[in-house]
C-alpha cells in the first residue's frame, strides 16, 4: 500500500497554490502563472512575487478520463481542463459538480476546493482547487 | 448569559452538496414500504456528499460566502472553530486546514483553531465561545463553522436523515454586525441517546429514548430559561429556529413551547436536505437571515446528542439588507441537485469495500 503513498512534504509545499490559487507575478513583465515559479519563464526575471489569482475563469478545452493514475480510480469518469482564468493565466485542472457530457468550451467556472486524492485508510488526504460551473 | 461587550453576526454563508437521494429511494434500497416506514419523518429527500467533498471541503465554501457578505479580510479573523463529528481526520483539526485555506490570522497565522464536537449541537457551541473571546475584547472577529456528512448505518431509520452541509457564521463587535446576539444560555446533562463509539463508522443510538428526555426536554429548557433571563415570550419572536433531526420534531417543540408554525417553516430546511447534524439549526437559521427584516427578532435553539442545547436570542438590524445578496442564498444551494439512486448513493456513501485498498478511495 506504501507504494500509492503521495509525498507528503511535496503537498505541503504547494499546499499555498492548492488552497488559495496562489500563483506568481513577474514584477518586471507582469505574466502571471501557478504554480509559481521563481524564474519568469517568459522573460527569465527573477523577480516573481507570489500573488492570490482570480476564481473565476471558462474552460479553454477538456478531455475525460477514463483510466485514472493510481490513486484517482474511484473518481473516474472526471473531467480534465484547462482554465482561462479572469486575468488570462491558464492553468489545468480537474472539473467537479459536472457531467463530462454537458462540459463546453467556454464555459464559466469557478474554484471549489475538494478532495483530490486520498492515501489509503491511514495516509494523507490531499485537498486542492477544482473547478466547477457557476453557482451565482 | 451576556457578554461585556455586544456581538453579533457579521457574516453568514451556506454550502449544500448538489447530490440528493429521496428517502422512497432509500427505503426501495432496504424492500421497506415508505408509506408505513418513513413518510412520517417528514423528510423527502437528503444531500449526499459527493465523491471529492467532505466536512473540510463543505466548511470551506460556507466560509467563504460568510467572508462575503462579512466584507472583512480573512487576515482579521482570530478564532476559526469547526463544530463537526464527521472530522476527515481523527487526529489533525479541521481547521487548521480552514486557516490555511481562507488566510485566517494574517501572513503570521495569529489565531486560535479547533474542532469542536458534541453532535449535533458543535457548531453552536463554537458560537458560544466566539462571543465569549469578542465579548471579552480578546478579539475582533472569529469564525464559527457547524458542518458534517453526517452517517447513518445502511438500512437504519438514520439513513432516512443523515445528509450533507454547513453553515459559517462570522460574529465580530455589535456596531459592525447585520444582526445582535442579546443573549445565550446553555444546557447540558448526561443523556445518552445517541454516540459513536471510537473507531466505529457508524452511531448507535437510543431510538424514541432520543426524543422526549434528549431533544424535547433539553430545547424546552433552554428556551423557557433563555427567554426567563431576558423576560421575552413567544408573541416577542417574528422566527423560531429549532435543531432538526427530522421535518416533525421542530415543529412539535416549537408548538409546545408556544410558537405558531410560521414562525418555524422558514428556518425549516432538513424537509429537502436532511439533518446536517453540526448544520442542521444553523442552516435554519441562514434560511431566516436570508429573509429577515430589520428590527425581527429571532430565538435559536440547538440540541446535541449526548446532550444539550444552546440558545440564542438575536435581533436583526438594517445593515442586514446591505450584505444579503452577496453570496449564495440556502435556497440557491437547496434548489441545485441532482438526484442518485441507491447503488450510486452507497457508492458515494464509500459504503462499498473494495477488493485492493488503493482503488476504495
Amino acid at each position: 500500500m506504501w507504494a500509492y503513498w503521495q509525498s507528503v512534504p511535496a503537498h505541503w509545499r504547494e499546499i499555498p497554490a492548492r488552497y488559495r490559487l496562489e500563483g506568481g507575478e513577474c514584477q518586471d513583465c507582469g505574466y502571471r502563472m501557478i504554480p509559481r515559479e521563481d524564474i519568469c519563464p517568459k522573460c527569465g526575471s527573477r523577480n516573481v512575487k507570489p500573488i492570490n489569482l482570480p476564481r473565476k475563469g471558462n474552460v479553454v478545452n477538456y478531455t475525460v478520463i477514463w483510466n485514472a493514475p493510481r490513486g484517482y480510480e474511484y473518481y473516474t469518469p472526471y473531467v480534465i481542463a484547462i482554465i482561462e482564468l479572469e486575468d488570462g493565466t491558464r492553468l489545468t485542472a480537474q472539473l467537479t459538480d459536472v457531467e463530462p457530457s454537458d462540459v463546453k468550451e467556454g464555459m464559466e467556472v469557478e474554484m471549489v476546493l475538494r478532495k483530490t486524492r486520498v492515501s489509503g485508510e491511514s495516509g494523507l488526504i490531499a485537498y486542492s482547487y477544482k473547478f466547477r460551473p457557476l453557482i451565482k | 448569559m451576556r457578554a461585556d461587550r455586544k456581538v453579533g453576526i457579521v457574516g453568514w454563508g451556506v454550502y449544500v452538496p448538489q447530490w440528493r437521494i429521496r428517502s422512497e429511494e432509500l427505503a426501495r434500497g432496504w424492500g421497506r414500504d415508505w408509506k408505513r416506514y418513513a413518510a412520517g419523518i417528514m423528510v423527502e429527500e437528503k444531500s449526499v456528499p459527493g465523491l471529492d467533498e467532505d466536512t473540510f471541503t463543505i466548511a470551506y465554501e460556507a466560509s467563504v460566502n460568510a467572508l462575503r457578505r462579512a466584507r472583512i479580510d480573512p487576515s482579521k479573523l482570530r478564532a476559526v472553530y469547526v463544530g463537526t463529528e464527521s472530522k476527515p481526520y481523527a487526529v489533525k483539526t479541521t481547521a487548521t486546514m480552514l486557516i490555511e485555506a481562507l488566510g485566517a490570522g494574517g501572513e503570521d497565522r495569529l489565531t486560535t483553531g479547533a474542532d469542536y464536537e458534541f453532535a449535533c449541537k458543535a457548531g453552536t457551541e463554537a458560537i458560544q465561545s466566539i462571543i465569549g473571546l469578542i465579548g471579552s475584547g480578546m478579539i475582533d472577529y472569529g469564525l464559527a463553522v457547524g458542518a458534517d456528512t453526517a452517517q447513518g448505518a445502511p438500512g437504519d431509520a438514520l439513513e432516512y436523515t443523515a445528509s450533507a452541509g454547513g453553515a459559517a457564521y462570522i460574529l465580530g463587535p455589535a456596531e459592525e454586525s447585520i444582526a445582535i446576539i442579546e443573549a445565550s444560555l446553555s444546557h447540558v446533562t448526561d443523556t445518552p441517546d445517541f454516540w459513536r463509539r471510537q473507531h466505529e463508522r457508524y452511531p448507535a443510538h437510543t431510538r424514541a429514548f432520543t426524543g422526549e428526555p434528549a431533544y424535547f426536554k433539553h430545547i424546552m429548557t433552554a428556551a423557557k430559561k433563555l427567554m426567563g433571563l431576558i423576560g421575552t415570550t413567544p408573541d416577542d419572536y417574528d422566527y423560531a429556529i429549532f435543531h432538526q433531526p427530522n421535518g416533525k420534531f421542530p415543529l412539535r417543540v416549537g408548538t409546545r413551547l408556544g410558537f405558531t408554525p410560521d414562525k418555524i417553516k422558514p428556518g425549516l430546511i432538513t424537509p429537502y436536505i436532511g439533518n446536517t447534524y453540526s448544520g442542521s439549526a444553523l442552516v435554519g437559521l441562514a434560511a431566516v437571515l436570508d429573509q429577515a427584516k430589520p428590527g425581527q427578532k429571532i430565538l435559536v435553539v440547538s440540541f446535541g446528542s449526548g446532550a444539550g442545547s444552546d440558545a440564542f436570542h438575536i435581533e436583526v438590524n438594517d445593515k442586514i439588507e446591505e450584505v444579503r445578496d452577496l453570496a449564495p442564498k440556502v435556497m440557491d444551494y437547496v434548489n441545485r441537485k441532482r438526484y442518485v439512486d441507491y447503488t450510486t448513493y452507497a457508492r458515494y456513501r464509500r459504503m462499498i469495500r473494495m477488493l485492493h485498498d488503493f482503488s476504495a478511495y
